[in-house]
């Protein structure tokens, strides 16, 4: 086996977490399905750090979960505030922005 | 010397039994939970499902030679981040589970073939492009080799990614206050009304009557709500007697109301019209 | 025939003297028209002498004029009055102007003279009615008009006096507006003289674009070198707009319904006068017709004169109102006009001769017809008259002479015009020769038959209606008419009488320098076998209608189980029933079809495509669902889109 693997695995869960953006319904798990994406890649970038022989990768990865941590906040706030006013976390009951 | 680094590049090159072990175990474990994630009906059993896949990745982390990842994966997304998410899912509610009815026509098989589309292209794409990648592996000097993985990592953040580092400072301070504005309700926003609506609200006949309620009037001797106001002839007005003193004393003001009322045998000097006092 | 077209074309020479005034003749009664129209009722009293008085002031100064050219040369008789540029408009002058010949002349003096006695006339015919000043305002006009169609020296002025004269003739007939009939005939009139109208003007339109003139100098001097194909083509619409106003076939029906004008007056007009306007223009253009390249166009002119010829005759057989047999009647002289001028060289001369004849006494006769109807409660239906000759003497005997003058008895007019065109269309030589010439022939027989059907009839017999009521209850009481309708019945008697002989002699050599020579060919009977077979054949025909109607008793109501050539005939030979299923109704069709194609086809594509941009911008705009998961469904096919193409230039 070689660190393909990695990537491998990697591509797999990131195409996971795209299908359950799509399909799942409830904004918090659609949320989950996005860091599910983020997580992926952050594989795919520890392994293309051992690959390359350099931290620069991991680096990249550590930035990644800072974005995704701030993310995480804002978003979540965002879920919080459309349940507030709407008492739903479906997205698919915002869709007044259409024809 | 470039025997050795030879011999290092080999052992680099090759990934170790116990390392195949774990991946076959690890990676699976990562699907499995991803999948999970994805099928579970409710969605604390979504966000358990997707705890075990970061757990997995953290550990895979920490095989792959990145120890401070693996951690930081395992103490901050595992351990803040999806406690958070668990936190809002309660807040929110866990009758919001999704429906199992799909409303949007063709939404689940699109999403699917392009999945599959998406995962084929990739898979094939990266089996492609590197099936005789030779890995060069950690164990250099800027890397895992000398002072080791955290240091060397806290080196290049503060030397060569100072600026985005900076930066992320920003970023989540701006996230922070985000999230204070969204999550911050104005109270009079969904709770009491000013003076100037009510008082409208009075004279479009959303109350039963625009003024208050009728006080003791300038003639009452005391200023209790038991005592009724009277009205410019002298009549009890019917509005200002309190429903609740009535239902509950009734007898015992009898007496007093007879003498507000002026219907007392005797003189009586505060009636304003003493020839009416039979009415 | 290149001399004849340099001696019509080239030897124009300006007016000078008398002539500088010759547009008096067009404003004269133009004045009288305006002066009257917009008068109003206070002219009413003294607006028919207005009338007669411009029409008459104009008549002499034609006589003036007409004296002052003889007194000429023969080659400075043609001469232009410039008046004025009229439609200068880059390469195309219309110039306002007048053409003085003698071609012009001699309608100037028939016009004038003619109108001058209709006007006279028509104080005593029209006394009793209230609108008799506007009536001869439209006289006036229609004067003035026709003199502008003769006197204009460019086809454009004489298509400006050629619809004056459809207005003024819709007017006429249309007088009593108040009955439908007269509306009717009106419009009729009115529509089919615009067929014949557009065929003159896309004329013109040719001479414009080929000549890059519509003056009568230019036209005449460039049309020899024009191509065969050109002049055929205008020859032949000029003839169609000579049908359209001389009631020629196929446009013949209106002239017999124009005599719902009053009684004879408009009658008068269209018979002799207006519709002398065809052959009027088919010998202005003699110079076209006259080039060996127009043979074609002449024969198309004699066919149709021919036809029409047959045609008048057959249909006046059989009809019973008096005023509609001599409107056939005319209808065939004017034939026997276009079959003369369709001659060529060999008949121009001969067929304004019988124009000029013709003009006499078929207007005798007309005023002898309105006459018998003024004092007989204005009864028109022939059946309903007789033996009258007693009771109206002067009509009689000039309504005879007119009748005799047009059978074509010795000496008498008709017998020098017609037998002259009977001649030369024999003379035209081999099977067209004697096609035409026979048909003429037994045109005349036929002429003579009706007429003298017509004349039995209203004149001779018993009185049938003396037992009858008019229409409106009334007995008949027949009367001689008084001295303003009497006078001008004897002149034209007299016109009748003397004409033929005295114009055969001078009019030809009259006319030649608009016109060209006369040239007399010999066919292969000598002239007089010819005056000899006309006449017996004219008698035969005569003698026919003695023996038919002159013995036994007529009955007073029109017989209705009759052969099928009189019922033919009463139906005007299906003429109007041809143009109905020829013209009429494809054009009702067509117009329902093209109101189809216009609902369905342009509305429908215009429509069609506005309803399939909205149909279809209303189905795209269904894309934006507001569902963020079908964009982002969207936006994953795009990626995947973006990959393929990505790996597909990094590994192919």
């Amino acid at each position: 086996m070689t660190p393909t693997y990695y990537l491998l695995l990697s591509a797999l869960l990131f195409t996971i977490g795209a299908v359950g953006v799509l399909v799942r319904r409830n904004a918090i798990v659609v949320f989950m399905c996005v860091e599910l994406m983020l997580n992926a890649v952050n594989l795919s970038l520890v392994t293309f750090a051992r690959i390359n022989g350099s931290l620069n990768g991991q680096i990249m990865a550590f930035f990644v979960m800072v974005v995704a941590a701030a993310e995480v906040v804002v978003g979540l706030a965002i879920i919080m505030s459309i349940f507030r006013t709407r008492r739903t976390a479906s997205v698919d009951d915002s869709n007044l922005l259409k024809y | 010397m470039s025997a050795t680094m030879l011999l290092a590049q080999e052992a680099a090159n090759h990934v170790s039994t116990g390392e195949a072990v774990s991946f076959w175990v690890l990676g699976p474990l990562a699907l499995a939970g991803a999948l999970g994630m994805i099928f579970a009906k409710n969605a604390v059993h979504s966000a358990l499902f997707l705890v075990l896949t970061m757990l997995s990745l953290g550990v895979i982390y920490l095989v792959q030679q990145a120890p401070f990842l693996g951690f930081v994966q395992i103490i901050v997304y595992t351990g803040a981040i999806m406690m958070l998410f668990l936190f809002v899912l309660m807040l929110v509610g866990r009758d919001s589970s999704d429906s199992v009815v799909e409303v949007l026509r063709g939404q689940r098989l699109w999403a699917t073939v392009l999945g599959v589309g998406l995962a084929v292209l990739v898979v094939a794409a990266v089996a492609r492009a590197l099936n005789d990648v030779r890995p060069v592996g950690l164990a250099g000097e800027t890397a895992n080799g000398g002072k080791g993985n955290v240091a060397n990592i806290g080196r290049a953040l503060f030397s060569d990614y100072v600026f985005p580092f900076e930066l992320t400072s920003a970023l989540l301070i701006t996230a922070a206050v985000g999230a204070m504005v969204l999550g911050y309700v104005e109270r009079h926003l969904r709770g009491r009304k000013t003076q100037k609506e009510l008082v409208e609200a009075r004279f479009r006949g959303e109350h039963d009557r625009p003024s208050p309620l009728p006080g003791p009037g300038v003639f009452a001797t005391s200023n209790s709500v038991a005592t009724p106001a009277l009205l410019p002839d002298g009549s009890v007005a019917e509005e200002s007697l309190s429903r609740l003193i009535d239902a509950t004393a009734s007898a015992k003001l009898d007496e007093e109301r007879k003498a507000v009322a002026g219907t007392l045998p005797g003189p009586d000097a505060r009636a304003l019209v003493p020839g009416k006092e039979e009415s | 025939m290149t001399g004849t077209i340099n001696l019509a074309a080239a030897e124009v020479q300006q007016a000078s003297g008398v002539a500088n005034a010759a547009w008096l003749l067009l404003v004269l009664p133009a004045f009288g028209a305006v002066v009257l129209l917009l008068g109003g009722r206070r002219t009413d009293k003294w607006g028919h002498l207005l009338g007669i008085a411009t029409v008459v002031a104009a008549f002499v100064y034609g006589l003036i004029l007409f004296f002052s050219t003889t007194s000429l040369d023969a080659a400075a008789r043609t001469r232009d009055l410039h008046l004025f540029d009229w439609i200068p408009v880059n390469s195309l002058n219309v110039e306002f102007g007048l053409r003085l010949d003698p071609l012009s002349l001699t309608f100037v003096l028939l016009i004038t003279g003619v109108g001058s006695l209709i006007h006279i006339y028509s104080v005593g015919y029209m006394s009793d009615d209230r609108d008799r000043r506007r009536f001869f305002a439209y006289l006036n006009l229609f004067v003035a008009a026709m003199l502008l169609l003769v006197l204009g020296n460019g086809f454009v002025t004489l298509y400006f006096g050629w619809e004056g004269v459809g207005l003024a003739s819709y007017l006429l007939i249309g007088w009593y507006q108040g009955k439908d009939f007269a509306a009717t005939a009106a419009k009729k009139a009115f529509l089919m003289n615009r067929v014949g109208d557009v065929g003159l003007a896309l004329a013109i339109f040719l001479m414009f674009k080929n000549m890059g003139s519509t003056q009568y100098d230019v036209v005449f001097a460039q049309i020899g070198h024009q191509s065969t194909g050109v002049i055929v083509s205008i020859g032949i619409l000029l003839l169609l707009g000579a049908c359209g106003k001389s009631g020629q076939f196929p446009l013949q029906a209106w002239l017999p319904d124009a005599m719902a004008g009053p009684t004879p007056v408009s009658a008068l007009i269209h018979a002799a006068t207006m519709v002398t306007a065809g052959v009027y223009l088919i010998a202005r253009s003699s110079p076209l017709y006259s080039l060996a390249q127009a043979a074609d166009a002449r024969l198309v002119v004699m066919i149709i004169g021919a036809i029409t010829l047959v045609l008048g005759c057959v249909i006046g057989c059989a009809y019973d109102d008096f005023k509609k047999v001599l409107a056939y009647s005319t209808v065939s002289q004017i034939g026997y006009m276009i079959v003369a001028v369709g001659l060529g060289p060999a008949g121009y001369a001969l067929g304004i001769l019988h124009l000029l004849t013709h003009g006499f006494f078929k207007a005798g006769l007309f005023l002898g017809a309105g006459s018998v109807m003024h004092g007989m409660n204005d009864e028109g239906d022939i059946r309903r008259l007789g033996g009258l000759a007693k009771k109206m003497p002067i009509t009689f005997v000039t309504w005879t002479l007119g009748y005799l003058a047009l059978i074509g008895f010795p000496f008498l007019s008709g017998y020098f015009s017609k037998d002259a065109i009977i001649e030369a269309a024999l003379a035209e030589g081999g099977t067209r020769g004697w096609v035409f010439g026979g048909i003429a022939l037994l045109g005349a027989g036929l002429t003579a038959f009706y007429m003298t059907r017509l004349l039995i009839l209203v004149f001779l017999g018993k009185p049938r209606w003396e037992n009858l009521k008019s229409a409106d209850g009334r007995a008949y009481h027949p009367h001689e008419s008084g001295p303003t309708m009497t006078v001008p019945m004897i002149i034209l008697a007299i016109g009748s009488v003397a004409a033929g002989g005295i114009l055969s002699g001078m009019l030809p050599e009259w006319l030649e320098p608009a016109v060209g020579k006369l040239q007399e060919e010999h066919g292969p009977l000598s002239a007089t076998v010819v005056s000899i077979l006309t006449v017996v054949i004219s008698a035969i025909g005569a003698g026919i209608a003695f023996a038919l109607f002159g013995r036994g008793e007529q009955p007073v109501a029109r017989p209705e189980r009759v052969s099928f050539p009189v019922r033919a005939a009463r139906a005007d030979l299906y003429g109007n029933h041809l143009n109905e299923a020829l013209f009429a109704r494809p054009g009702v069709w067509l117009t329902r079809f093209l109101v189809f194609v216009d609902n369905r086809g342009v509305d429908g594509l215009v429509n069609g495509i506005a309803a399939g941009l909205g149909g279809s911008s209303g189905r795209l705009r269904r894309l934006q669902t507001g569902f963020v998961r079908s964009y982002a469904l969207s936006m994953l096919g795009g990626s995947i889109l973006v990959i393929a193409a990505l790996l597909m230039v990094r590994f192919a």
